[in-house]
């Protein structure tokens, strides 16, 4: 069996007709598009191409409303600096519990500084309430930083409405749209959205480019200032080839788009079937019926999800979890504890995400290991006892807690 | 993902002793609260010899805490019950070949299972001597409720301070902001503010030469900066013995538990900067093995 990538919101494999764009501009077209030679020729070109590209993926007004960065964590810094630098008055910022680290690190940072950090919370869903949102905006707001989709639920946030919400209240609206793009059709000229984050690893570019979108007549401030690079938006020489290959990318996603929502979803519907029914108490997390259509996250109740990751990178599958374990910084996912998931679950939550190179075969070979893989690890759980849970799993083992 | 040796991932893919024990009369339930894994061992102890007969354990947890689990009940099986206690976590710890620095807290919940198992043998209470906290310092496993611990009963004020008591951020510094954090937390707490600016406070005082210094008296000074190193490096089971000065080069050996150490070379850099900070001049400090390729050159 080869292996099987089911990890695509943490990063994508570049498509081949991606890598095949960018060849020549690290080996002919090299030359510094600001030059004037024939090194240089076509580089302009080139990156006037790409913009052209992102811009009708996320459906921008105007090419000049795309900025080219390093990542999406970039983009996200550059939006919520640029916004509180802009209106050095308004002190505080609105966002949620389940953010991504580029956002929620930058607003404990800036917590340091003085502002003031509305963290919305969500529900068990994972939804957040519009209303108390709606309560928040106020003039002292200088930027809303909400997430299109979560990356582990796959959640999708009503970021059009929020975005409206606030440009009546004569606040900035920010998203970061990362695990959104090229995944669910946008069309930002018709929404109030001001700044939007993306980033090209997640949509079968290379790793380190991404993009912010600015609307026009955003108030700005550059995060990097130097040469003109960007219309003196975003300085530093441009990474041209991975540039182009952004746009090609992006070509590809809106190509692929209808495919993403019958064909990935497909898969991804049948994963989740085959696994609600053959394993008993596992659950999905999140909002079932308003998600994106590559994600999904299952919490295998009793069991601790390093330990299934482990046994499933034996068996050639590749997925990800929001268990404690398998970050650097051994906290258990911050989006988990938002959702109230109790701890016994939230440890044992897998996140399968599919892309478009995945196969409805191998969703068939992950049904076929999953069952056994989650057996072997109730059988060493102090919470399971032959062949289901303890009786009441939460008072029968209470270990002492150091 | 983790680098986990092959001991762990042995034990992890084939555990020994999974299970309870049908007849235990030790039972030990503990858990880590800094990332939520729970264990229990279960053990059949002779009550004639106090042999540990047998020991299963159950784990809710990540790869290196089943395997922490499973090498545990291996060590402790055929020990009395005296001798099982003297197990550290370090010797969990390097029976699987070593554990990633963030991962060590599993060795350290199989030790206090061990210890509450045999508690609960014995009829006792089993009290948690210690509290984890989030791993800050990296390069020497130090966690914020150590550090936190170690700023409020030395009246530490300063990065350097925190280093100079308990390593942390004496490796790699990335961790230097986290630890202002912890400054800036528990000094306002004590109702005082942390000053970045501020002079470390607790390292001993020497004075440093103004004249050059004779090679007796360099001899001298050096044998004084390492004598308030010590203290520092005995508490990690290790120390430093100077074995011989020529010019500005102090040959050393690392002993005891830093003798091999991976961070050997560290800790000399940092002798060589306190050193220098002390004399005011330049030191170079080579480990004392480096001896013989210099008699080689000048002979």
């Amino acid at each position: 069996m080869t292996d099987i990538y089911l990890d695509n919101n943490a990063t994508t494999k570049v498509d081949r007709a991606v890598v095949d764009v960018m060849i020549p501009y690290f080996l002919e077209q090299y030359g510094n598009p600001s030059s004037i030679h024939k090194f240089a020729d076509g580089v302009a070109r080139g990156i006037k191409q790409a913009r052209q590209q992102v811009q009708n993926l996320i459906g921008a007004e105007h090419d000049s409303e795309i900025i080219f960065t390093s990542c999406g964590t970039e983009s996200n810094s550059t939006a919520i600096l640029s916004a509180i630098k802009a209106q050095p008055n308004k002190k505080e910022i609105i966002t949620t519990t389940v953010e991504h680290p580029a956002i929620l690190s930058l607003c404990e940072a800036l917590e340091k500084d003085g502002y003031t950090i509305h963290r919305m919370p969500v529900d068990k869903a994972g939804r957040l309430n519009v209303d108390a949102y709606q309560k928040l905006l106020s003039d002292q707001v200088a930027i809303v930083s909400i997430m299109w989709a979560n990356n582990e639920t796959g959640n999708l946030f009503p970021v059009e409405k929020m975005a409206e919400l606030a440009h009546a209240a004569g606040v900035m609206f920010h998203t970061d749209a990362v695990q959104a793009v090229g995944k669910i059709p946008m069309m930002l000229q018709d929404t109030k959205i001001d700044m939007l984050s993306l980033s090209g690893h997640k949509l079968h570019a290379p790793k380190g480019i991404g993009v912010l979108y600015l609307r026009r007549g955003t108030r700005y401030r550059p995060l990097l200032r130097g040469g003109h690079q960007e219309r003196g938006r975003r300085a530093g020489t441009e990474n041209t080839a991975s540039i182009v290959g952004l746009g090609k990318a992006c070509e590809l996603a809106l190509e692929h788009l209808e495919y993403e929502n019958t064909h990935v979803k497909a898969m991804r519907d049948r994963l989740e079937r085959g696994i609600t029914e053959q394993i008993p108490h596992c659950f999905i997390t999140g909002d079932l019926y308003n998600r994106l259509p590559n994600t999904t996250d299952i919490a295998f109740e009793y069991i601790e999800g390093e330990a299934i990751l482990m046994l499933l990178n034996k068996a050639g599958v590749a997925a990800s979890s929001g268990s404690a374990c398998t970050s650097g910084s051994l906290e258990p996912s911050h989006v988990m504890r938002a959702m109230d998931i109790p701890y016994t679950a939230a440890h044992g939550t897998i996140r399968f995400s599919f892309s478009r190179y995945n196969g409805m075969h191998e969703v068939d070979e992950v049904l076929k290991v999953m069952p056994g893989i989650v057996q072997t690890l109730r059988k060493l759980s102090p919470y399971w006892d032959g062949d289901g849970p303890v009786v009441n799993p939460e008072q029968a083992f209470k270990p002492t807690y150091a | 993902m983790w680098d986990y040796s092959d001991k762990v991932k042995e034990h992890f893919f084939n555990p020994k002793n999974a299970g309870a024990v049908a007849d235990a009369n030790a039972i030990g339930e503990v858990g880590s609260i800094s990332c939520g894994d729970a264990l229990r061992l279960t053990l059949k102890v002779d009550d004639e010899s106090e042999i540990i007969l047998d020991a299963g354990f159950q784990t809710f947890g990540c790869g290196s805490a089943i395997a922490s689990s499973s090498v545990l009940t291996e060590i402790i099986k055929g020990m009395t019950i005296d001798d099982a206690l003297k197990v550290t976590n370090q010797d969990i710890a390097d029976h699987l070949e070593g554990l990633p620095p963030e991962k060590m807290h599993c060795s350290v919940m199989g030790r206090e299972a061990l210890q509450a198992a045999i508690a609960n043998y014995r009829g006792e209470e089993w009290a948690d001597d210690h509290e984890e906290g989030a791993l800050i310092c990296k390069c020497f496993a130090i966690d914020a409720v150590m550090i936190e611990e170690m700023v409020w009963a030395n009246k530490l004020r300063t990065v350097q301070d925190v280093t100079n008591f308990t390593k942390a951020g004496g490796g790699c510094a990335a961790c230097h902001e986290d630890i202002e954090a912890i400054l800036e937390k528990v000094l306002a707490e004590k109702g005082e503010k942390f000053d970045p600016e501020a002079t470390p406070s607790k390292q001993p005082v020497i004075e440093a030469s103004k004249v050059p210094l004779t090679n007796l008296q360099r001899i001298k000074k050096i044998e004084q900066v390492l004598d308030s190193l010590r203290p520092s490096l005995m508490a990690d089971g290790g120390d430093v013995e100077l074995v011989e000065v020529i010019g500005n080069t102090a040959y050393v050996n690392m002993t005891g538990a830093c003798n091999g150490c991976q961070m050997a070379a560290m800790t000399i850099a940092g002798i060589q900067q306190r050193l220098m900070e002390v004399m005011g001049e330049f030191i170079k400090v080579v480990p004392a093995s480096e001896m013989s390729k210099l008699v080689q050159i000048t002979a």
